[in-house]
């Protein structure tokens, strides 16, 4: 049974469609793969899942129930957490209470929301930075602050943009075994990434949208294998 | 020791009536504990929660006006107006925020500072109930001596002192400085903004309203320009914060000292008196370059740069 289902949604911004009938599902359990050009409408439709946006046309189910039009503070609390492209920490604050403010999503005590803080960034390698102000984080445990703060509300299903950008090749493999921790507790992913060897070596199914339509869904294997994919990322010489 | 400091402020703060202060500096002193109310209570939602308010004198005069009137009209002893004015400064917190809320940064700072104007211009002209720019007027004060308004001012500093601590120590504090740092990742985090933004504006308009009750026993004359006044209650209260320290507790009470001092200092100078919006001005914009946390928020910074003074 999907855990979340993508049913026809169309974003327009005026005369600009962003998405345009797209349609899929997302397995419980699985990491599920959103990969195209830039302006694609990845982020869009991170956007539109997370409540954002309100779908133009189509719908949004998650555990079967509509979440689109509902508020993403609503969203959340259903079960789907997300982080940025371009992250966003709360600057001013120290990265324990980062991941502690979030952490109070499902607990009413400071204790409580303490102990899941901690443990949460014990889990994504940031423990030795917890008092630092986020404002001074270098990128790569920017995104993992995200990571960890999304993390901490405790969600089914995560959504996560561009997690990988502008990482080295050590925080690169790091952050992927933290995925693959996230995959292990059960928590469903939904991942936007450029890394195309990330992302085929992660994914159980991929999506590639362009231009804001679906061009193919499957497994990374078959994405691999499809032309229609090769030429949207290389261009056509006659479209210039 | 720390911990207990607010305790020892409090003590001395108490014991301050029995020197045999002057009626002169009773009133200073009442002052300065007036607006460190006002202060902390904007620091909640303006330091805290980052919703700048340009407007809090809709508050304090919401707040004297339920005082006022409910001695003018129903006869009954001004007093009864702080904690009645708890009741109708949340309505009218709940219908200020509903309009100003969905307004960010200082599009939300326009619309309160609107909403003061337009308070102040309603009390104006509604004559029949506020009786307009004449104002009301207490037939006699409750004390000649100034002693038991210091001790209720005070009181109401110290509750409010407390209840700020518990809240920004808490999950609402948590929730305050997430919609201050980032609005949209607070959001995504679970967070419903509004409801937050509505509770931190209606906490921070209950303190500022009684603080505004209070002013109506206090002076025994309140009048649509004094309360509702931008300049010497919406923007003064700003510059506490800003001059003592926004987001920090202690912040308020720094900044209420300096402004009440300031204030009277400048009075007494001869022709100049009349242009004390100008001093503050200048104040600020010192303030905003070299402490942009304030004093209490930049101690360090303020003992480096009195420290070089030193040395040359």
């Amino acid at each position: 049974m999907a855990l979340l289902e993508v049913k026809g949604v169309s974003r327009f911004f005026g005369g600009l469609a962003a998405l345009t009938d797209v349609s899929f599902d997302v397995e419980k359990g699985h990491i599920l793969g959103l990969i195209g050009p830039n302006g694609a409408g990845k982020t869009t439709m991170f956007n539109v899942v997370n409540g954002f946006y309100a779908p133009s046309k189509g719908e949004v189910y998650f555990r079967q129930k509509k979440i689109s039009g509902l508020k993403p503070h609503q969203i959340c609390q259903m079960g789907i957490a997300r982080t940025f492209q371009v992250v966003k920490p709360l600057q001013r604050m120290s990265v324990l209470d980062n991941v502690i403010a979030s952490a109070f999503l499902r607990v009413k005590t400071r204790t409580r929301a303490e102990e899941i803080a901690l443990e949460t960034i014990k889990f994504t390698g940031l423990l030795d930075d917890k008092d630092v102000i986020s404002k001074g984080l270098p990128l790569g445990k920017r995104k993992k602050l995200e990571i960890a703060r999304a993390l901490a509300t405790q969600p089914e299903m995560l959504l996560l943009d561009e997690s990988f950008a502008g990482l080295n090749p050590a925080e690169l493999d790091e952050s992927i075994g933290i995925i693959q921790r996230i995959k292990e507790k059960g928590i469903t992913i939904m991942i936007i990434e450029h890394h195309m060897k990330v992302i085929m070596a992660i994914s159980d199914r991929i999506v590639v949208l362009s231009y804001g339509e679906k061009l193919a869904e499957g497994t990374p294997k078959e994405i691999g294998n499809n032309p229609l994919v090769v030429e949207a990322y290389l261009g056509e010489a006659e479209s210039a | 020791m720390k911990k207990a400091l607010p305790l020892i402020i409090l003590g001395m703060l108490a014991v301050l009536p029995l020197l045999g202060l002057s009626s002169y500096w009773m009133h200073i002193l009442i002052l300065v504990i007036m607006w460190s109310v006002i202060g902390m209570a904007w620091n909640l939602l303006g330091g805290y929660c980052g919703q700048v308010s340009f407007g809090h004198a809709a508050f304090f005069g919401v707040g004297a006006y339920t005082a006022g009137i409910l001695y003018n009209k129903a006869h009954l002893s001004a007093w009864w107006g702080m904690p009645l004015s708890i009741v109708v400064v949340t309505i009218f917190a709940l219908i200020i925020g509903y309009i100003c809320l969905r307004l960010r940064g200082p599009f939300f700072a326009l619309g309160t500072l609107a909403m003061g104007v337009i308070l102040r211009v309603t009390a104006e002209n509604l004559t029949a109930i506020t009786e307009g720019d004449l104002g009301i007027m207490l037939q006699e004060r409750t004390w000649i001596e100034k002693t038991w308004y210091f001790y209720i001012i005070l009181a109401l500093a110290a509750v409010t002192f407390i209840a700020i601590k518990m809240v920004v120590e808490s999950k609402f504090g948590y929730y305050f400085v997430a919609i201050r740092e980032d609005q949209d990742a607070a959001e995504s985090l679970g967070i419903n903004t509004t409801l937050y933004k509505t509770i931190a504006l209606s906490i921070s308009a209950v303190f500022t309203g009684l603080a505004g009750a209070f002013y109506m026993n206090y002076m025994g004359y309140i009048d649509p320009k004094i309360v509702f006044a931008l300049h010497d209650i919406s923007i003064v209260t700003i510059m506490v914060v800003m001059v003592g320290g926004v987001a920090t507790y202690w912040g308020p009470f720094v900044g209420a000292v300096i402004m009440v001092f300031l204030a009277e200092i400048i009075r007494t100078i001869p022709k100049l008196g009349a242009a004390h919006h100008t001093f503050f001005g200048i104040l600020l914009i010192v303030i905003i370059i070299f402490l942009p946390n304030g004093i209490t928020g930049d101690i360090q910074k303020l003992k480096k740069i009195l420290r070089i003074g030193k040395a040359t």
